[in-house]
């Protein structure tokens, strides 16, 4: 079980994985090997908090108070989208 | 053509160079190499790189050749990233040192990809016809974690080395790669030449399968696998390059602008020299770009198939180097007339035996 995401896990956006806003397309992008998926605004909410220090738990936190929403939800929605990112080796937790 | 105004190319192969030590017999540049003195300069190459980024290309695509040939990569490479692009640099590691690839990270490079000729000295250096190769990208490889480049293995397949995908799959981990690419050959250009020593079997291909799909599962989160089949035993093409200019745009040594690389085969075709018209003209206006966008140049059984939408009617650089029509049905189809002769034929060099035909350089 390698994308496991739990509290205490500290997600970290590897290197050769950034984001990059598409003036020609309008759209945030998430830039990896070969890959380029677009980021919608929850997408990118998350992201934006992911900073290689803070734990999953701290991120949802953070998030939870900025956009007044419970942590439950914001955690289910967050490790989703982030253990997305980690079966597909452009994020990992540490 | 098509009446809708195509979408902005997403990546860029730029072609540096033709010129490479490795003789490998599956080599996807023409048949004819340029020369050195037929070269873009640094500052076309910066050029277009420049203008690639304005019109919307996101990823580009350091190849040759061998990249690391030219003495001004570095300089490329740092002005692509200036201006906005995801550098990646497909290389077999010969022609890199520590210095440079110190220098490449100082650039900004953001990923390298490097090729694999076989799991051992013995194999890859028989394969890329180039004593000492072997060992050399193990180097390579060990300066690149050092570095902390992020790392795409790519594995070319065939029927010489397919029984030994589970080691290169391991190779691929011992490196620290996160993504492998296990490509099977793609018989156009040189690799046409090495059909009957090159082709694999069907039960290879069979296996291949079951092998990167059990891989996937075990490494997920681990290391991606991307996985290019043997078309020659499919009943169905592939979706070559998304459909004719649609996503990717080619640059050739000299300046040529192509919408694969094996475009040139096309002969009914020209392309247009970046050096020369700008990019966005090319890309949007000329009739190479535009002989095969769309759905409208399609003859049957394509035109009235459900699956055009899908694969686009195949691989016309295949259409035109078998059917003898770049607008044919790519004859892997089974819906291609000559899709009988195509398995058969592929049956039969899957089940020769044949000397590997190297590569050579023009002097």
């Amino acid at each position: 079980m390698s994308v496991e995401l739990k509290d205490g896990d500290r997600p970290v956006i590897l290197r050769g994985v950034r984001t990059h806003f598409d003036k020609v397309r309008n759209v945030w992008l998430l830039l990896a090997p070969e890959r380029a998926l677009k980021l919608d605004d929850v997408g990118r909410a998350i992201l934006d908090e992911v900073d290689g220090t803070r734990t999953f738990g701290e991120i949802t936190a953070i998030l939870a108070e900025k956009y007044d929403a419970p942590v439950d939800r914001i955690s289910g929605d967050a490790r989703t989208y982030l253990s997305g990112l980690m079966a597909r080796c452009m994020v990992e937790a540490r | 053509m098509s009446a809708l105004r195509p979408n902005p190319p997403m990546a860029m192969l730029a072609e540096l160079t033709h010129r490479c030590p490795l003789a490998c017999p599956y080599c996807s540049n023409p048949l004819e190499l340029e020369r050195k003195e037929r070269e873009l300069t640094t500052d076309e190459w910066k050029d277009i790189f420049s203008q690639a980024a304005e019109m919307g290309v996101l990823h580009v695509h350091f190849s040759g050749g061998e990249p690391a040939s030219r003495r001004d990569l570095e300089e490329m490479v740092a002005h692509a990233r200036d201006v906005g692009l995801y550098t990646n640099l497909i290389t077999s590691g010969i022609g890199l040192n520590k210095r440079r690839l110190d220098a490449l990270n100082e650039c900004g490079l953001d990923h390298v990809q490097l090729s694999l000729q076989g799991v051992d000295s013995e194999m890859a250096d028989w394969v890329g016809g180039y004593k000492g190769g072997f060992d050399r990208k193990m180097q390579v490889a060990e300066w690149i974690g050092e570095i902390g480049f992020p790392l795409t293995l790519n594995a070319v397949m065939h029927k010489k080395n397919f029984d030994r995908l589970d080691e290169t799959i391991a190779i691929a981990l011992d490196m620290g790669a996160r993504r492998l690419e296990v490509a099977t050959v793609q018989f156009h250009g040189w690799a046409a030449k090495n059909r009957a020593a090159l082709m694999p079997t069907r039960e290879q291909a069979k296996q291949a399968r079951l092998t990167v799909n059990a891989a996937r599962e075990r490494l997920e989160g681990v290391l991606v696998i991307d996985y290019v089949p043997a078309d020659h035993h499919s009943d169905y093409p592939k979706p070559c390059m998304g459909g004719w200019a649609s996503t990717g745009i080619n640059v050739a040594p000299d300046g040529a602008v192509l919408p694969c690389h094996a475009a040139h085969t096309i002969k009914s075709l020209t392309f247009d020299k970046a050096h020369e018209k700008p990019l966005k003209e090319i890309w949007y206006d000329s009739d190479a770009f535009n002989a095969f966008r769309g759905f409208d140049w399609m003859q049957e059984p394509c035109r009235s198939c459900e699956l055009k939408t899908k694969d686009f009617g195949g691989c016309r650089c295949q259409a035109m180097a078998i059917a003898g029509d770049a607008a044919a049905t790519d004859p892997v189809c089974i819906k291609s007339p000559l899709h009988g002769e195509l398995v058969r034929q592929a049956e039969a060099d899957a089940e020769a035996d044949a000397d590997l035909v190297y590569r050579v350089m023009p002097t």
